[in-house]
């Protein structure tokens, strides 16, 4: 059985999930400035529910804790506990007309550290090299961090998605130079557009002593309450990665909040393919899940100001919540939030929110509904049935197809989405969904990723392309997948326009199963 | 004569992307080249055709190579003043003003860096009107005015200078040459004197792309803002539920199929598209074709969709936009018509009436 955490901004959720990913037991605790506090405490609490119904019988029968974490993305957005790094980028004599760091916002940039060199190096879009590598510039270089002081190096060489070998090579020369420096090498964050890579590579180094504190809290967290299953935190493409990748490559933590939302919905519903509606207080965010993972939107992200190029899912938001104010036959999009309890008018507040519409309409029992009884009728159903129009609308706007699909409704504002929506029949409310962050951590499972260029021609491609999903495959073997359960999940072929030779950008993502056997043990 | 400062240069960028009707890259880098130029170097000067002299010397800077390596192997920044210095001692002649080749992503914003690093006015104008894939598809090449010299140097410092007996050559050769040096250099060709500028330009597109940036990033309703600003009609309004495409020759040939939402629920649009989009039929009638343009516009946002960037899923509205008259001539259609582009269709103009 597996321990599933959601560490969110308010809650931190914990269930626990059988082999067969059958849920056991589940717990909803605040969540505390320490975050490590937080997970402690949730299973601390998850463990003795899980005990009182007689569900975990020896705490050695816990193979895995995953833990999504909104830690990291929210270091980055505060500037709390950031690394100062270095920058080095191997791209002489190209690139020198926009430095690293260009167009980040001020002060994050100082957070960060404004140190950055230019060496010579890279390589062209075909794997040849733009310039040759110059060892003795790399030690200068090495010589001059070490002087500074900086622990932390972020390496990005041009076109390194199609060859990393320069990047390993420079990563070792500053390793052997300066002991102990912490290397975060482009490459291993694998997609073309060198600003958006090196900055995700910049992020990543400036968290690796925050990933190293906080991979050690919750590895102390888990083994003062007595678990020695290994520790594995949830990636923003619905993967898990253990502890050791986890304090190299924190950066890859964000997003999964998302993610296992959506995951977690679907999962709960038992389903692969379907549309997700989460009904919060204040929003509802709307996403595509296929083969059991997001739907992710295209290639540029945003995060604190700094564009990267990490993969995020696709979601739609609409200002539709339960504490939705109402004026008129008009709705939203201003909300009254957490503050639901005591504005609205079912709890003997002022404001008239959808909580109420919804009471009136018999959709839900909550609050006193002798206080919205006056309201009249038929203006409620109306502003009910343009919610319900809006939200529908949204999903077919989402969706790729007019094929059926199922929409699964979570959140804790889903009674406002009718039992059917225009052109959506199949409405799904699972179960437990106040948790279903928390399941989507614990259903992960382990992922390897191929995104490079490729000289495809008519007679080649079957063969590369096979050769691209064996490397997918070998890479999530490494990456903890159990032999023989690694299957292919997305495969994206762009011919890239003006290049000869039918040069191709594949990108195949293979996920399998997660090999308890051969995790690290806290 | 007006000033172009630094904030002026996002609505720039996003104009042109518009204009580019699916082709020109994506201008952020572009962007970022000029926004660094300018914080560098300061403002640079902008001047209306009517502004320059007859014996002025007019020079298109341009990116030339595949938008995907341009987002990776950044430019040195020495490429521009390399090559106009290489231009100036070939031909023996000074350069007086620099102006875009197209309005279209990318271009239309590095001849704004370039300007800012040479201190050199900007013409306000283009010489295709939107974006068209090859260099010899230019106004210049209907009024006998030669690509060549052309200079082409890369990241590296190589520069190169060809002299062909037509443009189409030029636009071969440099092509080989480009992706020889990686795929990702800079050319200045097709030099004007002032007193070409009425017949080889488009006058007041940069002047057009900011307005048009400005009015998606300030509207509420930034498709129908764009159809105001440019004229043109929406095609459908809908969602891509199939893309396909193959490379030839270094060109992407592609289709797209948009399903009609909404009020157009039930219609489907087909687009051809290679670097640019250049063919849209509505439920089996050819509503438009190249050379007028055919935008692809997220229906929310009112930002341009690539044909690189368009995927199954988005949601979008399809414009068609009346290109520059001279391009509806037989000169300019054998030069920029479906034809040209290996499409067995005449030109079907979106302002009523074929050719």
């Amino acid at each position: 059985m597996r321990i599933g955490i959601d560490v969110g901004g308010t809650n931190t959720d914990a269930v626990l999930l059988s082999a067969a990913n059958r849920l056991l037991a589940s717990v909803k605790t605040p969540t505390t400035p320490d975050v490590t506090d937080g997970v402690a405490w949730a299973v601390n609490d998850l463990l003795a529910a899980a005990a009182a119904a007689g569900a975990i019988e020896r705490i050695d029968d816990l193979q895995a804790v995953m833990i999504g974490t909104t830690h990291f993305t929210n270091a980055i957005v505060e500037r709390r506990g950031l690394t100062p790094t270095a920058v080095v980028r191997l791209a002489l004599p190209a690139t020198a007309a926009l430095p690293p760091l260009v167009g980040w916002p001020k002060q994050l940039r100082e957070a960060v550290g404004t140190q950055h060199y230019l060496v010579h190096g890279g390589y062209e879009y075909d794997g040849s090299e733009l310039a040759t590598m110059d060892p003795d510039e790399l030690k200068r270089v090495a010589a001059d961090v070490a002087g500074r002081g900086l622990r932390s190096v972020a390496v990005t060489s041009v076109f390194a998605p199609v060859n990393s070998e320069m990047e390993l090579r420079a990563a070792e020369i500053l390793r052997a130079e300066v002991p102990d420096l912490a290397v975060s090498c482009s490459h291993e964050f694998g997609r073309i557009g060198l600003l958006e890579r090196e900055n995700a590579t910049v992020l990543n180094a400036a968290l690796v002593d925050l990933a190293g504190r906080i991979v050690d809290g919750l590895t102390a967290a888990l083994r003062n309450a007595g678990i020695r299953a290994p520790l594995l935190l949830s990636q923003n493409d619905g993967t898990v990665m253990d502890v050791e990748y986890a304090r190299r490559f924190p950066v890859a933590t964000f997003a999964s909040g998302p993610t296992n939302s959506m995951r977690g919905a679907a999962f709960l519903a038992g389903l692969d393919e379907c549309a997700v509606v989460d009904v919060g207080g204040t929003t509802a965010d709307i996403g595509i899940v296929t083969g059991g993972f997001p739907r992710e939107a295209g290639a540029v992200t945003e995060l604190a100001g700094v564009r990267t190029n990490f993969r995020m899912p696709d979601l739609l938001s609409l200002g539709i919540g339960g504490g939705t104010r109402v004026r008129g036959n008009d709705f939203g999009p201003d909300s009254v939030g957490y503050e639901l309890t005591e504005r609205s008018l079912v709890f003997g507040g002022t404001e008239l929110t959808l909580t109420d519409l919804a009471v009136r309409a018999g959709m839900i029992d909550l609050g006193d509904p002798d206080l919205v009884a006056h309201l009249e009728s038929v203006r409620v159903a109306g502003v009910l049935a343009a919610v319900a129009e809006r939200i529908a609308e949204a999903v077919d706007r989402m969706r790729t197809s007019s094929a059926p699909l199922p929409v699964v409704v979570v959140g804790g504002g889903s009674m406002l989405v009718p039992e059917a929506l225009t052109g959506l029949e199949d409405i799904r409310r699972p179960e437990h969904y106040a948790v279903a962050n928390a399941v989507g951590a614990a259903i992960a499972e382990v992922g390897g990723e191929v995104d490079r260029v490729f000289q495809v021609d008519s007679g080649t491609r079957d063969r590369i392309l096979a050769e691209v999903k064996q490397e997918a495959v070998a890479r999530a073997e490494n990456a903890g997948a159990k032999a023989g359960t690694v299957r292919v999940v997305d495969v994206e072929e762009v011919p890239l326009a003006y290049l000869p030779g039918g040069a191709t950008r594949i990108r195949v993502k293979a996920v399998g199963r997660l090999d308890v056997t051969r995790m690290v043990h806290a | 004569m007006r000033e172009l400062i630094l904030s002026d240069v996002d609505d720039i960028a996003r104009g042109a992307a518009i204009l580019g009707a699916g082709g020109g890259g994506d201008p952020y880098t572009g962007r970022l080249l000029a926004e660094a130029a300018i914080e560098q170097h300061g403002p640079v000067s902008v001047v209306d055709i009517v502004e320059v002299t007859p014996d002025a010397v007019v020079v298109p800077v341009s990116f030339m190579g595949a938008p995907t390596v341009s987002t990776e192997k950044l430019p040195s920044g020495q490429e521009a003043i390399v090559a106009l210095r290489t231009l100036e001692n070939v031909a023996g002649l000074k350069a007086t003003h620099l102006v875009p080749i197209e309005i279209g992503g990318m271009n239309s914003v590095i001849p704004v860096a370039a300007a800012a690093e040479t201190g050199l006015p900007l013409v306000d104008g283009d010489a295709m009107g939107r974006a068209f894939p090859e260099a010899h598809m230019v106004l210049p090449t209907l009024i006998g005015v030669s690509c060549t010299p052309m200079v082409i140097v890369d990241d590296k410092g190589n520069s190169m200078v060809l002299d062909t007996v037509t443009n189409q050559w030029a636009e071969r050769i440099a092509r080989a040459v480009c992706a020889e040096a990686g795929c990702s250099v800079f050319t200045v060709d097709t030099v004007l004197r002032g007193d070409q500028l009425a017949d080889g330009l488009v006058p007041g597109t940069l002047g057009l792309a900011q307005r048009l940036g400005e009015t998606v990033r300030v509207s509420m309703d930034p498709v129908q803002s764009v159809v105001d600003t440019l004229g043109g009609r929406v095609l459908i309004t809908g969602k891509v539920a199939d893309v396909d495409r193959r490379t030839s020759g270094g060109f992407v040939r592609g289709e797209a199929r948009i399903e009609g939402t909404g009020e157009d629920r039930g219609s489907v649009l087909r687009l051809s598209f290679q670097n640019e989009h250049l063919l849209a039929e509505r439920d089996g009638e050819l509503l438009t074709s190249t050379p007028d343009l055919i935008c692809v516009l997220d229906n929310e946002t009112g930002e341009p969709v690539t044909t690189e960037g368009m995927r199954y899923g988005n949601r979008v509205a399809v414009l068609g936009v009346p290109c520059d008259r001279r391009w509806r001539t037989p000169e300019g259609l054998r030069l920029t018509g479906p034809r040209a582009f290996g499409y067995d269709h005449d030109y079907v103009s979106i302002t009523g009436g074929t050719k």
